[in-house]
């Protein structure tokens, strides 16, 4: 019987123990009607070898393209060291450290996560994780209207620059309590958030402004003049931040003369395979003063009876488990083995190579734009400094160019069409430090040959 | 277990040391590219990650996961939690290279092998529960709470029924539940249960009205016990016009033995990472699939694989206009599922039925042997389910023994503490739940383990007081540490 232990004798003897006849007799409480008679739509069990053949045709099925997307969920270099650690039984099959006394290596690694990504946002506290990026930023919202000390607004700006699956999350999840999402439209030039559109919300009651940095089509916004006007408009920002771009990029904690209110962002380029979108992680930061308006787990230091340094679980009177009904949010299960990942990350690239990461992000960005550039029939959609992506025109339709360099075994950028039908055909491309120059020329030439064949067609 | 405690790692950082293995090549065009960025939008400071090598990692971090208990080096008897042995070949196949490297908007034409894992694992997860249809989006069980509770909503509101903003919830619920409804913008009843553990049918008949959106409920209870009058808690919430949300938490007890469909729930969420057996992880990820009737499909949360002959895809959202929306960024958490399908796979047809029966005869064992042992049950004329509940309020006011004593001391014999405190119904509870995966030795050490902690009670309560004395930390100052709040590594000579 696969993983349950039990011979005959075993059985047995333990029915002996309870006075039961069978173990069928166990389930005497529940109303016969209700009983199912076998799972016939279940196939028969196979054995790891049978299974392990099966998963990896279907592994083998996928293949692996040369790939250029990016739009959230990027490919970087994981060390070795990260996952041969982090799938140690003792993190992987562990539960939330509840027990403190006997989950003192998970406590002190979230600890020392915490100390990480707040320095790396310029922020003071952290938590523990959330589900992804999306979720981050739906769950900030709901905490900038509840730690807001002077408006009961249930508004929020959350401009057309934010990653669009993210504005769908926070819609779907904090529109239920009544939050209302306002958009900005973004400048065809810079592809940067309008001010003077975003200037009419001036004198409004509004809880928070959202802005991502780098936005969603990798350009980077003006974020000083962004949050002083945010500030003095009497809301709360919000920032959404990529972390490995933190390494070149001014920390939201600086952002204009007060620093943003609250930090959130997708956790996966910190040592987080893509796997098809998860599991990711989502991170969240902010100040000490909001810090009680924060949801998910946090870990404090403290000291135990013999006053000997020790780590536990803290402020927990904000969660489900004791608040119930009235707890910042209904989360229990996080994300820990991935904030787990990332942490052996931080700590093995360290600030020198995330800087070297970053930087590296940016020149392969740009060779590949510039390549691209050279194909006929290609330009560049918006002006300005930009980090590791970036958006494209076609002068032909996106759809057909993609599925032509999908041929030849390259993902070529993600289609802008169901987002910002007013790009026209528009592809949003990204490069990371894993590409190398033949990548690019062998991209730029395939897709030289992919304009040329939708032409032709 | 090991004694000395592990320093921090910023301890360890020396400047300019690096895992110089780990960092891409120096380009020469870097500088060039980090001069596009303006100088107002640059980072000045350097952010305080270590400055260390690669040993030093592996080292440190390896040394503070053997801090930990864990289901691989000790007995979990946790309760409500579901701490089974996680196969390692869950593990292995969902990380071959190309499942890995696929990112989450490459082409359904290059995720077939994926996506037609998800395809089957949503027709199993339908088949072992006796649902219409499953989303396998959501990413823990409370995240498939959440969407559970707004498809609901949605539901009464797209018949035009905005009055019902009430959810039903049983006093022994977990904490998730009555957070979740607020999360949904609904509001919470509690309604008590009877001194049997079964929900308290006459309360439940005041509680439903024009203002119901349906109940909650977890069956197994939160009790360890089988809410027997389920049918009739159905009837009398449907006749009310409210639906019936199952928390699939403790699904692994009536894995194979009944179906939350055929009890006539109209969503359910499941804990793929208690039944379906993927890792906790010391905290996450976990994955939390919905499964709906058909009244309720039209709200499920998107995406969703569908199949076009031989062709799996996923479903356009505007091949589904009533849906809930997108509860993650892309499709949840694609490797959990991969980890629950293989070892669905692994388990087949008989292997699942087998999990609920060795669960329960596991957990009805170490109840009927603890009961014989002097321990006092909450539920005695009741069978246990998966798990079972002991009251220590008996020797809290003899002995002044504590159920938290007995946890503490428990980690000092070696076995991880059950859940304590929960449900808050109990007075002195201790939630057991031993899973179908551990052997009769097992358990039968952990009742001489239990034995030996009364003995010890009646002799000398001061020893269990102070317990643990084995772990690499005594009991810690939680006052203290809600109080002075530090929740970063400070360097000692700035702390002062």
């Amino acid at each position: 019987m696969p993983f349950i232990p039990h011979t005959d004798e075993d059985v047995r003897a333990m029915l002996g123990a309870i006075g039961a006849p069978s173990i069928e007799a166990l389930f005497d409480e529940i109303p016969q009607s209700l009983r199912v008679q076998g799972l016939q739509g279940i196939p028969e069990g196979l054995s790891e070898m049978q299974i392990g053949r099966l998963m990896s045709e279907r592994a083998r099925q996928d293949g692996r393209p040369l790939s250029f997307l990016g739009a959230g969920a990027y490919e970087h270099h994981i060390p070795a060291a990260v996952w041969a650690i982090t799938t140690r039984g003792e993190f992987y099959s562990a539960y939330t450290p509840y027990q403190a006394e006997a989950s003192q290596g998970t406590l002190q690694l979230i600890h020392e996560f915490q100390t990480m990504i707040t320095s790396l946002t310029g922020m003071e506290v952290s938590n523990a994780s959330l589900y992804d990026g999306g979720s981050a930023v739906a769950e900030a919202g709901l905490m900038a209207v509840r730690a807001h000390r002077k408006s009961k607004s249930l508004r929020v700006i959350i401009p057309s620059t934010v990653n669009p699956n993210y504005r769908r999350v926070a819609i779907s999840t904090a529109g239920n309590q009544g939050l209302r999402f306002e958009t900005v439209p973004y400048l065809r030039e810079s592809g940067c958030i309008d001010m003077t559109a975003l200037g009419a919300f001036a004198g409004e009651d509004i809880a928070a402004l959202v802005i991502q940095q780098p936005n969603f089509f990798g350009q980077l916004e003006d974020v000083d003049a962004l949050t002083d006007w945010a500030h003095a408009e009497g809301m709360l920002v919000i920032a959404a931040v990529n972390p490995t771009s933190l390494a070149l990029l001014k920390p939201p904690g600086e952002w204009g003369t007060k620093g943003a209110d609250i930090c959130v962002g997708e956790g996966q380029p910190l040592g987080v395979p893509l796997s098809s979108g998860g599991p990711y992680f989502g991170f969240m930061t902010t100040r000490m003063e909001y810090v009680r308006s924060m949801p998910g787990r946090i870990v404090g230091r403290t000291v135990d009876l013999e006053g000997r340094n020790g780590y536990t679980l803290t402020l927990q009177a904000r969660e489900q488990h004791i608040r119930r009904g009235k707890a910042t949010s209904n989360i229990c299960t996080n994300q820990g083995l991935l904030m787990t990942a990332a942490t052996i990350y931080m700590s093995l690239i360290g600030p020198a190579g995330l800087a070297r990461v970053a930087e590296s992000c940016m020149t392969r960005t740009q060779q590949l734009v510039a390549a691209m550039l050279r194909q006929k029939g290609v330009r560049q959609a918006f002006a300005g400094p930009r980090f590791h992506e970036s958006v494209l025109l076609l002068d032909r339709p996106a759809v057909a160019v993609l599925r032509a360099l999908e041929d030849q075994g390259i993902l070529g950028g993600v289609d802008l069409a169901a987002d910002y039908p007013e790009l026209g055909s528009a592809i949003l491309v990204c490069a990371t430090e894993t590409k190398t120059d033949d990548d690019i020329e062998r991209y730029a030439n395939a897709l030289g040959s992919a304009m040329q064949a939708v032409r032709a067609a | 277990m090991n004694q000395i405690l592990e320093k921090s790692i910023f301890e360890y950082s020396r400047p300019g040391r690096a895992a110089d293995a780990q960092h891409p090549p120096q380009n020469e065009a870097a500088a060039a590219a980090v001069e596009t960025i303006p100088a107002a939008l640059r980072r000045r400071g350097k952010p305080l990650l270590p400055e260390v090598s690669e040993l030093d990692v592996v080292r440190h971090f390896t040394r503070l996961s053997q801090l930990n208990f864990s289901i691989d080096t000790n007995f979990y008897p946790l309760g409500s939690c579901t701490m089974k042995y996680n196969p390692k070949a869950c593990n292995q196949y969902a990380m071959l290279p190309e499942f890995l490297a696929r990112h989450p908007l490459a082409p359904d034409t290059q995720g077939q092998g994926f996506l037609s894992c998800m395809f089957e694992l949503q027709e199993m997860l339908k088949e072992v529960t006796g649902m219409k249809a499953v989303s396998l989006n959501p990413m823990a069980g409370a995240h498939g709470e959440f969407a559970g509770v707004a498809m609901i909503r949605a539901y009464h509101r797209a018949r035009g029924d905005l009055a019902r903003n009430e959810i039903i919830v049983p006093e022994a619920a977990h904490g998730t539940n009555p957070a979740t409804a607020t999360m949904c913008g609904c509001i919470v009843r509690e309604i008590p249960v009877d001194a049997q553990g079964d929900v308290d049918i006459e309360a439940l008949k005041k509680a439903v009205g024009p203002n119901t959106a349906g109940i909650m409920l977890t069956n197994p209870s939160t009790l360890g016990v089988f809410e027997r009058k389920i049918e009739e808690v159905a009837r009398i919430v449907h006749g009310a016009g409210g639906l019936l949300y199952y928390d699939g938490a403790n699904l692994n007890a009536i894995l194979g033995k009944v179906r939350p469909g055929d009890m006539g729930f109209d969503v359910i969420h499941m804990n793929l990472h208690k039944t379906f057996s993927t890792p906790h992880g010391g905290g996450g990820p976990g994955a939390g699939a919905v499964g709906v009737s058909a009244r309720l499909e039209p709200f499920l949360p998107v995406p969703i694989v569908g199949r076009d002959g031989d062709h799996y895809r996923w479903l356009a959202e505007s091949e589904r206009p009533q849906s809930i929306g997108r509860l993650s960024a892309f499709m949840g958490n694609a490797g959990v599922l991969l980890r629950a399908y293989i070892y669905m796979r692994m388990l087949g047809r008989e292997g699942m039925s087998r999990v609920g029966e060795f669960a329960t005869l596991n957990a009805n064992y170490l109840m009927a042997r603890l009961q014989a042992a002097g321990f006092d049950l909450a539920y005695p004329e009741r069978r246990a389910s998966h798990e079972f509940i002991i009251t220590m309020k008996r020797q809290a006011k003899e002995l002044n023994v504590t159920a938290m004593d007995v946890a503490k001391r428990l980690l000092d014999y070696g076995f991880h503490a059950p859940t304590t405190y929960f449900p808050l119904l109990v007075p002195e509870c201790l939630l057991i739940e031993p899973t179908e995966t551990e052997s009769r030795e097992t358990l039968d050490a952990f009742i001489e383990a239990m034995v030996a902690i009364l003995g010890e009670a009646q002799t000398d309560a001061a020893k269990l007081k102070g317990a643990p004395y084995t772990m690499p930390v005594r009991r810690l100052d939680d006052v203290r540490a809600a109080k002075q709040l530090e929740l970063t590594w400070k360097p000692v000579n700035s702390a002062a």
